[in-house]
């Protein structure tokens, strides 16, 4: 019994090694080490050069507004989704997960004909004699693009642990002369904490590190950390400095984590 | 009286309880007995309608409970008990008529400003809180200061004999620790009424058999009006002052335990509260009924000459005699031993299968006579058509 366990267990284990375990170490190996192979810290304190620190700190900006736009705009709808039918519930929560389906690249680049400085709502503008805009290439593009991205990643956690907290527990928080308002601070917020922390690490993790989306809708002037790491391995081929660098933001990930983990008791969405 | 007595032995065959505090003998104290202190209705309700998605639940309910009694709604499954205890909680409104609460309507006004409280059949605490802060809830929105908070904890977890848990959380606790907790939850506000829905459901039997016991203490101790809905009759028939029989939305039959166990106004209270033979039978003047041909003094009367009835009799009022000394002769076709008396099905010559619930043994295939005391039988108006069944008293 316990061998055949050990026996399925296998190919995850050779999984993990392969493609977990062995590239962390790889890492962890370039960014300690210099061309030479010799061990550095270079690549670490890289970050505090005025460019990079700039890059970070616009990268925490922007996926800190966007989680928090995430949030404030999945919350409602989840509360909405969890008060309908359930054939109702199915079709609006496949509405929102139908973009999904479509390539991440393929929407992003669809955003940038529309912004475009000459592209279809500029079009649209122009065509009201009303004055063009310049939105992309702006940190509120990116914004955009990052809420347009990952709000299904937001929606769904939030709605799948408001869907479990039975009707009566609100119906006994009413009964028990809470109103709405007191009912949704005391006793919806701190139950749907689980969800809400999963959807943010769903959400800031992969906009903190994202560089497509920074790429296509922030152009060259707008650099996040993520553009920066992309161009060390891509462009300067100093892997070197591109691994210090990913350290770095790992570190700030772990942190951010950690943080949300202090507040989350019951450990349920946390991603440790 | 037969029956209650029957109730208090169930209570005390010795079985070990949890807690100590209310010796066997004492039990019989708090069957309800006496009809004190039940004064003017508290709540009405006034021709309530309510369907959902088309389909009528309630039909024109009409309703008044006293203060400070125990009123048991009792039906099966759909038959409207729970949409009209939510109806008066306020978590459901009714399409039509109104719910008054001391004169004044309180249709409209949502579940937090009414002077109630709910008990819920799963319970329905809330997770993220311990003991403590789930009992305090109500009072902390009220305002209360610290110190009133923390007297009542204390008082309301004594009440409900769990002292010291308050900094337990709710997932440590077994059912009928938590269903305890959501009912010290709702008395620490002190209602004037507590509506509790199916609170024992989820309990195994003797759990809920303490838990009865516990909850008309509490009724007596607190002096509140509750208000409970079930689908078991021994329940209602164990704690009820008043018992209200309802089936598809409208009431059945109103009245103390005695009278509905005893007095069934119709065929399907007396088929729902207990076990009951229903026979056909020819009332043929007052106080003289023929059944299958044979002819049984009764007490009922005003039900005109030659009228078909129905004939309620209890199996435990049939007794069985020597062949020639009976009303009716019939064979023995079954027998079961259930423990406190013997379960038989006696038949008589027109092929109908009589229960019969007797100490007395009987053996299978003996020939036996049935004789039932006049005051042991029931008689009721035949219904009309099936539907009938159905239709309320209540107009």
């Amino acid at each position: 019994m316990n061998n055949s366990k050990r026996l399925l267990a296998g190919p995850y284990l050779l999984w993990m090694t392969g493609f977990i375990i062995i590239p962390l170490i790889l890492i962890l190996y370039y960014g300690l080490t210099d061309r030479n192979g010799a061990f550095t810290l270079a690549n670490i304190t890289a970050i505090s050069t005025p460019e990079h620190m700039k890059a970070l700190w616009l990268s925490l900006v922007l996926s800190f507004v966007s989680t928090v736009i995430c949030l404030v705009l999945a919350y409602p709808l989840a509360m909405i989704l969890r008060h309908r039918g359930v054939g109702q519930k199915s079709f609006i929560v496949f509405i929102f997960i139908l973009p999904m389906w479509m390539n991440f690249l393929l929407r992003t680049l669809a955003w940038q004909t529309l912004l475009e400085k000459n592209g279809v709502i500029n079009g649209i503008l122009t065509m009201l004699h009303l004055p063009s805009q310049s939105l992309i290439n702006t940190p509120g593009a990116i914004i955009f693009g990052m809420v347009y991205n990952f709000l299904p990643f937001m929606v769904l956690p939030v709605y799948n642990v408001l869907c479990k907290i039975d009707d009566n527990t609100i119906n006994a928080a009413r009964d028990l002369g809470a109103s709405p308002f007191q009912t949704l601070i005391r006793i919806w917020l701190p139950l749907s904490f689980p969800g809400i922390v999963s959807g943010i690490t769903m959400v800031f993790v992969p906009a903190l590190t994202t560089f497509v989306i920074s790429n296509l809708l922030g152009g060259s002037k707008i650099l996040l950390i993520g553009n920066v790491i992309e161009q060390e391995f891509m462009k300067g081929s100093n892997w070197h400095q591109g691994s210090g660098l990913s350290l770095v933001l790992m570190i700030f990930i772990l942190i951010s984590m950690a943080l949300i983990a202090k507040y989350d008791k019951n450990g349920e969405g946390s991603a440790f | 009286m037969a029956r209650l007595n029957c109730y208090i032995l169930t209570g005390s065959t010795g079985r070990p309880r949890q807690s100590g505090y209310l010796p066997g003998l004492l039990r019989q104290h708090y069957i309800p007995q006496e009809e004190h202190k039940m004064n003017k209705p508290l709540i009405d309700l006034v021709n309530i309608s309510k369907s959902f998605d088309g389909t009528l639940v309630l039909d024109d309910l009409n309703l008044s409970v006293k203060e400070n009694t125990f009123v048991t709604l009792l039906g099966p499954s759909g038959c409207g008990k729970t949409t009209t205890l939510r109806i008066i909680g306020g978590f459901e409104t009714a399409d039509t008529g109104s719910v008054i609460f001391e004169g004044e309507d309180i249709s409209k006004l949502p579940p937090n400003k009414r002077q109630l409280n709910t008990v819920f059949q799963k319970y329905a605490l809330f997770s993220h809180m311990n003991i403590a802060e789930n009992i305090a809830f109500g009072l902390k929105i009220k305002g209360k200061s610290r110190a009133y908070i923390d007297d009542k904890i204390r008082y309301a977890l004594r009440l409900v004999n769990l002292d010291g848990f308050e900094k337990r959380s709710v997932d440590s606790l077994s059912g009928g620790q938590q269903q305890r907790i959501a009912i010290a939850r709702a008395i620490v506000n002190e209602p004037r009424v507590l509506l509790l829905d199916e609170p024992l459901g989820a309990l195994d039997l003797k759990l809920r058999q303490d838990m009865q016991y516990e909850l008309i203490r509490l009724k007596n101790e607190l002096g509140i009006t509750f208000i409970y809905v079930t689908h078991d009759q021994e329940e209602a028939l164990t704690m009820s002052d008043t018992i209200v029989v309802m089936n598809q939305g409208y009431i059945q039959q109103m009245g103390s335990p005695e009278q509905i166990y005893n007095e069934p106004e119709n065929a399907f209270v007396a088929d729902f509260i207990g076990e009951s033979n229903i026979v056909p039978g020819i009332m043929l003047r007052d106080e003289l009924v023929e059944i299958f041909g044979a002819r049984f003094d009764c007490v009922d009367k005003g039900f005109g000459n030659n009228t078909p009835v129905d004939v309620v009799i209890r199996p435990e009022d049939i007794d069985l005699v020597e062949p020639e000394k009976g009303t009716l002769r019939g064979v023995c076709t079954h027998l079961i031993f259930k423990g406190v008396h013997y379960e038989m099905e006696v038949t008589t010559p027109d092929g109908f299968e009589w229960l019969v619930h007797s100490t007395d043994l009987c053996p299978v295939g003996k020939e036996v006579g049935i004789h039932v005391d006049p005051f042991d039988i029931q008689i009721m108006n035949k219904p009309a058509s099936e539907d009938e069944e159905a239709v309320g008293v209540n107009e």
